[in-house]
């Protein structure tokens, strides 16, 4: 028999497991596992001291002598990792919310999330002059109370897509002015890290970094991986997917506390880093063809992105230490209007 | 009692009632329609029959127990119902679409059985969408794409159906040709139909025990066509002065409308007195 559905089934024989697979998702996050792991060996072993492969490897497994054990262990990898965990949190986060919203412009970066984080965390700097854990702390508060206001001010008769999108876009430029007024009253010195916190740097990330990043994703990548299935057959529309026995309320409200958590955590452990949330899941969406970002392929996505920006920044301008957020702004502003302007062309063929 | 019925519905939007008091009994087996004029709370009955709407007083029994006391899993695995306006994810193909009619019956690790495959293959050839099965929806038409998510709701194996407006944007050929697909499904699949219809005479064709509601919810008469559909009754309900006649194919009631003239007649008095008053 013809198979009625895309993808490859895997049964166990006696059928009590049976899994869908795409086929092409498949592929294609093998594909940017092995571009990620190619970009992680190279920031490893290219800097100020160039590594072999054997030394970093030897530093990896725990074997290396005296100086490449340093570089690799405490100076390359936690940058890396970091990057890694926050970018791949980063793009769930943004993945989940563009599905909810089904719409490409939910992202945390656009409906106040990372505005609302930098809030919290310019309050520590400026207002209770806080150090790192303090920022951090703040800023997870700031997204996590930003995403709260939307919820209780988008929330009438359930949460609907558009709404929740529109009301964010209004806290984001509420946010963003808190935010300007924050920095008017600080001191040179507070503005000043300030600023640098506000562009997004994975510079001198620890391994206490590492650990809150990945956590984060540990706990709350299977959790969103679990409610997926509700997220996919709300795509039929709130009515349809509840028809058949989705409990859409409770499942947007996970994914919801879900999206933000994730958000929150990586703008806490590397300031609010832009457009990764955005594009990492619509570049993976376009590259495995399917209707809606996938979960798995856009935090790959999201974790290249960030690694690559950040490797092509360190060699780029190596002395500057230009913080990542610039190189993701820029290809994230890029990839943005080249979207826009490529569905708005397709738009107008049908119409 | 039969499977589903409601007792002392008052149903609301926020503030917004839009009927109190309602009762209703979908007699098993039957294709039950509903008819009644705009806004009168037809879809909203049926969505209170489906769960989807929370009744503000009174409740809806499904199998003897109330429908808010199920798991909503439970429930979509004995009542499907196909929403007024469903959206087709951009991109996926017509196999993929009815195959999520069999959400209510997988879990995490048992996605895709063969007894989902058979189901789901059965669904398709039933509405005559089989051979388009790896085409996309976004390409078909609008006919097409109504029979595809007729296939998506009877790969639920429910055996009590709510159609909410299944003919709207259609041609009048293809609404026969839902209608006849749903008629199959009753008489052959012994399936208990609800439908929401705006077009009578095709009520009173298909429907074997229909419900007519009056403009604030309440309902005006139910029961056989050709029992309960009489000239007074659609004056009565839609205002419309009318000869009901039977239907010369099927020995149905068929409902047409009185002319202009003669209407107008029948209006001219109250409009007269109407001027006078200004």
């Amino acid at each position: 028999m013809s198979p009625v559905v895309t993808g490859r089934v895997l049964r166990t024989r006696s059928e009590a497991m049976s899994v869908r697979v795409a086929g092409r998702s498949v592929s294609v996050c093998v594909g940017i596992v092995v571009v990620l792991l190619v970009v992680m060996c190279a920031t490893l072993m290219t800097g100020e001291y160039q590594l072999s492969v054997g030394e970093v490897l030897g530093a990896v497994t725990g074997t290396g002598e005296g100086s490449a054990d340093f570089i690799v262990n405490t100076l390359r990898m936690p940058r890396l990792l970091t990057a890694l965990f926050v970018g791949a949190a980063l793009a769930a986060s943004g993945a989940i919310l563009q599905g909810l919203t089904r719409n490409p412009l939910g992202s945390p970066d656009f409906i106040g999330f990372n505005n609302g984080a930098a809030t919290g965390a310019l309050l520590v700097i400026i207002v209770f002059g806080g150090g790192m854990y303090q920022i951090a702390v703040g800023a997870l508060l700031g997204a996590i109370i930003t995403a709260l206001l939307i919820y209780v001010l988008a929330f009438s008769r359930g949460v609907h897509g558009f709404r929740f999108v529109l009301i964010g876009i209004g806290l984001n430029a509420l946010a963003l002015a808190v935010n300007s007024y924050l920095i008017t009253r600080a001191s040179l010195y507070d503005a000043l890290t300030a600023q640098a916190w506000l562009v997004g740097s994975v510079n001198g990330r620890g391994w206490e970094h590492v650990a809150a990043a990945g956590l984060a994703i540990l706990v709350l990548l299977p959790l969103a991986l679990y409610h997926s299935r509700s997220l996919a057959m709300m795509e039929l529309g709130d009515d349809s997917a509840k028809a058949l026995g989705v409990g859409v309320q409770r499942s947007r409200a996970v994914l919801i506390v879900v999206s933000v958590l994730l958000a929150a955590f990586a703008t806490a452990a590397a300031g609010p880093i832009v457009f990764v949330a955005l594009a990492a899941p619509q570049l993976a969406r376009r590259l495995t063809k399917s209707a809606s970002p996938g979960l798995i392929s856009s935090a790959l996505m999201g974790g290249l992105l960030l690694i690559a920006g950040d490797f092509a920044i360190q060699r780029a301008f190596p002395t500057a230490q230009l913080p990542v957020g610039t190189a993701t702004g820029c290809i994230g502003g890029l990839y943005l209007i080249w979207l826009l302007a490529s569905e708005w062309r397709g738009k107008a063929r049908y119409s | 009692m039969s499977r589903l019925y409601a007792e002392n519905l008052t149903l609301a939007y926020e503030q917004a009632v839009v009927a109190t008091d309602l009762g209703v009994e979908i007699p098993d087996g039957s294709f039950t329609v509903i008819i009644g004029p705009n806004a009168c709370g037809k879809s909203t009955l049926l969505k209170a029959l489906a769960r989807m709407l929370k009744p503000k007083t009174g409740g809806v029994h499904l199998d003897g127990k109330l429908i808010s006391s199920y798991r909503s899993r439970e429930v979509a695995r004995r009542l499907g119902l196909l929403p007024q306006t469903s959206i087709a994810p951009s991109g996926i193909t017509v196999g993929d679409l009815v195959a999520r009619g069999r959400y209510p019956h997988q879990k995490l690790l048992r996605q895709w059985s063969s007894e989902d495959e058979g189901v789901v293959t059965e669904s398709m050839r039933l509405t005559g969408v089989l051979e388009l099965s790896g085409r996309l929806v976004d390409e078909l038409s609008g006919g097409q794409r109504q029979r595809v998510w007729l296939a998506m709701v009877l790969a639920q194996q429910t055996s009590i159906l709510l159609l909410d407006e299944p003919t709207t944007f259609l041609d009048i050929a293809h609404q026969v040709e839902v209608l006849d697909l749903c008629a199959d499904l009753h008489e052959d699949k012994q399936h208990t139909l609800v439908a929401v219809l705006h077009d009578l005479n095709q009520a009173c064709r298909y429907g074997s025990h229909l419900i007519v509601m009056r403009p604030g919810g309440e309902i005006a008469a139910q029961g056989v066509p050709s029992e309960i559909i009489t000239a007074e009754l659609v004056e009565d309900v839609f205002g419309l002065p009318c000869r009901v006649i039977d239907d010369p194919e099927s020995g149905t009631p068929l409902i047409v409308p009185n002319a202009r003239k003669k209407r107008s007649e029948h209006d001219g008095p109250v409009a007269v007195h109407e001027h006078a008053a200004l």
